[in-house]
């Protein structure tokens, strides 16, 4: 039997699977092994820093698309509304209470420890201070609020880099005394450089998808692909990770291939993914020969595609920087331009937004959105709403009929120009 | 030749058969109901037996509406945003606008010259503004779904004054009509208020795609006389509708069908061939 000409394909979910239970691992012997637990969001948050402190980091945003993903979250949901939650309560915080009340074991399986530590990074999502202001009921631990301001243009403000800077001076006291552990500026910068490297790979995946075809695909693969650096940013063996994942991508480049056998169209997709029905989301675009070449959820954490990276030299500041230029701190408008640029730079035959209906925050303005897509920049865009977590919204014939209608179209025309 | 096109909507199955001119030769009309499969052939069938045709005389059918996948003896599909926006052009060559009402679902649809599909939206989660949102008010009031629109355009709002229904909820309307009924409002004043409620429902999702002249009604409610009449007035201007309206959906679909067979390659045998 010949051997495969594919050496790394897999790699990147395999791998990352790997990192993942191995962090579940550690958080399940945080407490017994003295560990502190600092509870974050995952747009702007400030691992580096929690990292000088030895915290172990718990995201519940990832707890809940976990639990979205197995399928678990619709019971969650409705533990949440049974205590009175309502139902225009975001999906994901009606999960996280959920689970909480349940007992508290994560979506492998793991038990989730108690936090010692809420830190909020306001990051655009006014939600994120009311979930944790539940949780820090719940648990009756501290709350820090990390007030990030809205990014109102391009330039960062030096007195908003500052502003964040000196909010994280004044936390370093109360971290020292929770951990007992030192602020340890050397370390701060190890970790940074860590994270500045992960990065930079990370970058290069995301711009594989220029090519023609994208051998990546930026929004249905880019979830698996992004986990560590959101999760494990900062730590070397996030960087080992996209190290290993970039042979994955070097490989289809190779090869020509892709993540769908033929790529028909090509699409910039905005919105998170509709997590307890990803799968058959997938199925209805990938009929379609569709490849989201770029995408704002890989984003949403951290934007670094267009030159942002931690810096060594300047930690606390690039810190500061990373909050403030994460895609949910970006205004309408920017989130608007930028989604159009994707387009352009790698050669889009449409936007898809997928709206969240549980999401206020986030969801408001993306008609407008499309509006501007259409009617400014002629740009074909679809939007359809599902939501992220609660499976009562995926309603599968009416998403299947406006999805083939699109493509449908755009087919069309494609045939009739050519 | 012969080709057919079968819309299977959430109430009614329509099915055409058109000749190769694109002349209609035959059309059948079905409840939906909840066998969807059956509700195709029987279309199919009444269509096929109006005209004496046998199921081989056509060449290629094309399926379309939600229940399009179910159309066993259907060449292919396409959905029914494409067929309406094809089957409009056709009967109404200057259509860019397109006001799709049907028994669950509105839909505003944008077209060019071509008859291509440029933009469309649709009512989401709610059926209110929808076919339902008529049938609820018809079965609260004791009135047949057909009389509806005329009872309404017998309003006389410069004597009774106008009515209007402010509930966005097809289940919750019946509440609001059973009230104003206590109250002793006359039946025609109430039904012009719920038709111009639907009316002012739709003309904010055509603004969504752009209100271009001229506008096409097509699907179940185009029939109704009274939800032309608010349509016109809410908007201002004449909108295109005919007998065919609620056939545009299916009248698309053997147009698709028509294209599809004429491009089959000559001397291919069909997929009906091949099974006799």
């Amino acid at each position: 039997m010949s051997e495969s000409k594919f050496k790394y394909q897999g790699v990147g979910r395999e791998y990352q699977k790997k990192l993942l239970t191995a962090w579940n691992d550690r958080l399940q012997s945080a407490e017994s092994d003295g560990r502190k637990v600092a509870y974050l969001f995952v747009p702007g948050n400030v691992a580096e820093f929690l990292r000088v402190f030895d915290f172990e980091l718990v995201f519940p945003e990832v707890n809940a698309l976990q639990c979205g993903v197995r399928k678990i979250s619709g019971d969650y949901i409705l533990k949440a509304e049974d205590v009175g939650y309502s139902p225009d309560v975001c999906g994901y915080v009606k999960n996280d209470i959920g689970m909480m009340l349940a007992g508290n074991v994560g979506p492998s399986g793991h038990k989730i420890p108690k936090p010692d530590l809420l830190l909020c990074t306001y990051c655009g999502c006014t939600t994120f201070i009311k979930w944790f202001e539940a949780l820090a009921h719940y648990y009756d631990v501290p709350l820090v609020l990390l007030d990030i301001p809205y990014l109102r243009g391009s330039v960062i403000e030096e007195t908003d880099r500052q502003y964040i800077v000196q909010q994280l001076k004044e936390l370093i006291p109360l971290c020292e005394k929770m951990t007992g552990n030192k602020y340890n500026h050397d370390k701060l910068v190890e970790i940074t450089k860590h994270a500045a490297e992960a990065e930079d790979l990370w970058v290069q995946i995301l711009h594989s998808a220029k090519r023609k075809p994208s051998p990546f695909d930026s929004y249905f693969e880019a979830v698996f692909f992004m986990a560590p650096i959101y999760i494990l940013r900062g730590l070397p063996e996030c960087t080992d990770y996209y190290r290993e994942a970039m042979k994955e991508i070097q490989e289809r480049i190779e090869h020509g291939v892709g993540p769908i056998p033929e790529e028909k169209f090509r699409v910039v997709v905005e919105g998170p993914p509709p997590w307890p029905h990803f799968r058959s989301f997938w199925e209805l675009l990938k009929r379609w020969g569709v490849c989201a070449v770029a995408s704002s959820y890989s984003k949403v954490g951290g934007f670094w595609d267009h030159g942002f990276r931690h810096d060594p030299t300047r930690p606390l500041e690039s810190i500061a920087d990373y909050c403030l230029t994460c895609y949910t701190n970006q205004n309408l408008a920017m989130r608007t331009d930028l989604l159009k640029t994707y387009a352009e730079e790698y050669d889009a035959d449409a936007i898809l937004i997928h709206s969240v209906k549980s999401c206020r925050s986030f969801s408001v303005g993306q008609a407008d959105m499309r509006e501007q897509f259409l009617r400014k920049w002629d740009l074909p865009t679809l939007l359809v709403e599902s939501d992220l977590a609660d499976p009562r919204y995926f309603q599968i014939a009416q998403l299947r009929n406006r999805i083939d209608a699109f493509f449908e179209s755009l087919e069309h025309k494609r045939l009739v120009h050519a | 030749m012969l080709v057919a096109g079968v819309d299977v909507g959430s109430t009614q199955t329509k099915a055409i058969i058109l000749n190769e001119n694109g002349e209609t030769v035959a059309r059948g009309m079905v409840n939906t109901g909840a066998n969807v499969v059956k509700a195709a052939e029987k279309a199919f069938q009444l269509a096929r037996q109006s005209a004496k045709l046998d199921e081989w005389d056509v060449a290629y059918i094309v399926g379309t509406g939600y229940g399009r996948y179910k159309v066993p003896f259907g060449d292919t599909q396409i959905t029914e945003i494409s067929c309406h926006a094809r089957g409009a052009a056709y009967l109404f060559p200057n259509t860019r606008t397109i006001l799709d009402i049907g028994g669950q679902d509105t839909k505003g649809i944008r077209t060019n010259e071509k008859g291509e599909v440029v933009d469309f939206c649709m009512n989401d989660k709610c059926a209110a503004g929808t076919g339902r949102f008529l049938a609820a008010a018809a079965e609260v009031m004791g009135i047949s779904l057909d009389d509806l629109g005329d009872v309404a355009l017998r309003a006389n709002p410069e004597q009774d004054g106008v009515l209007r229904i402010t509930n966005v909820c097809t289940v919750f309307v019946e509440t609001e009509i059973m009230n104003h009924l206590s109250k002793g409002r006359k039946a025609e004043q109430i039904l012009a208020g719920v038709h111009q409620s639907i009316a002012a429902r739709s003309v904010s999702l055509l603004r969504r795609v752009g209100l271009n002249p001229e506008i096409t009604f097509t699907g179940g409610v185009s029939r109704n006389k009274g939800m032309v009449a608010a349509l016109q007035e809410k908007m201002g201007m004449q909108i295109n509708v005919g007998p065919d309206s609620q056939f545009i959906g299916a009248i698309g679909a053997a147009l698709f069908a028509l294209e599809r067979a004429k491009a089959r390659h000559e001397g291919e045998p069909t997929a009906k061939e091949l099974q006799t």
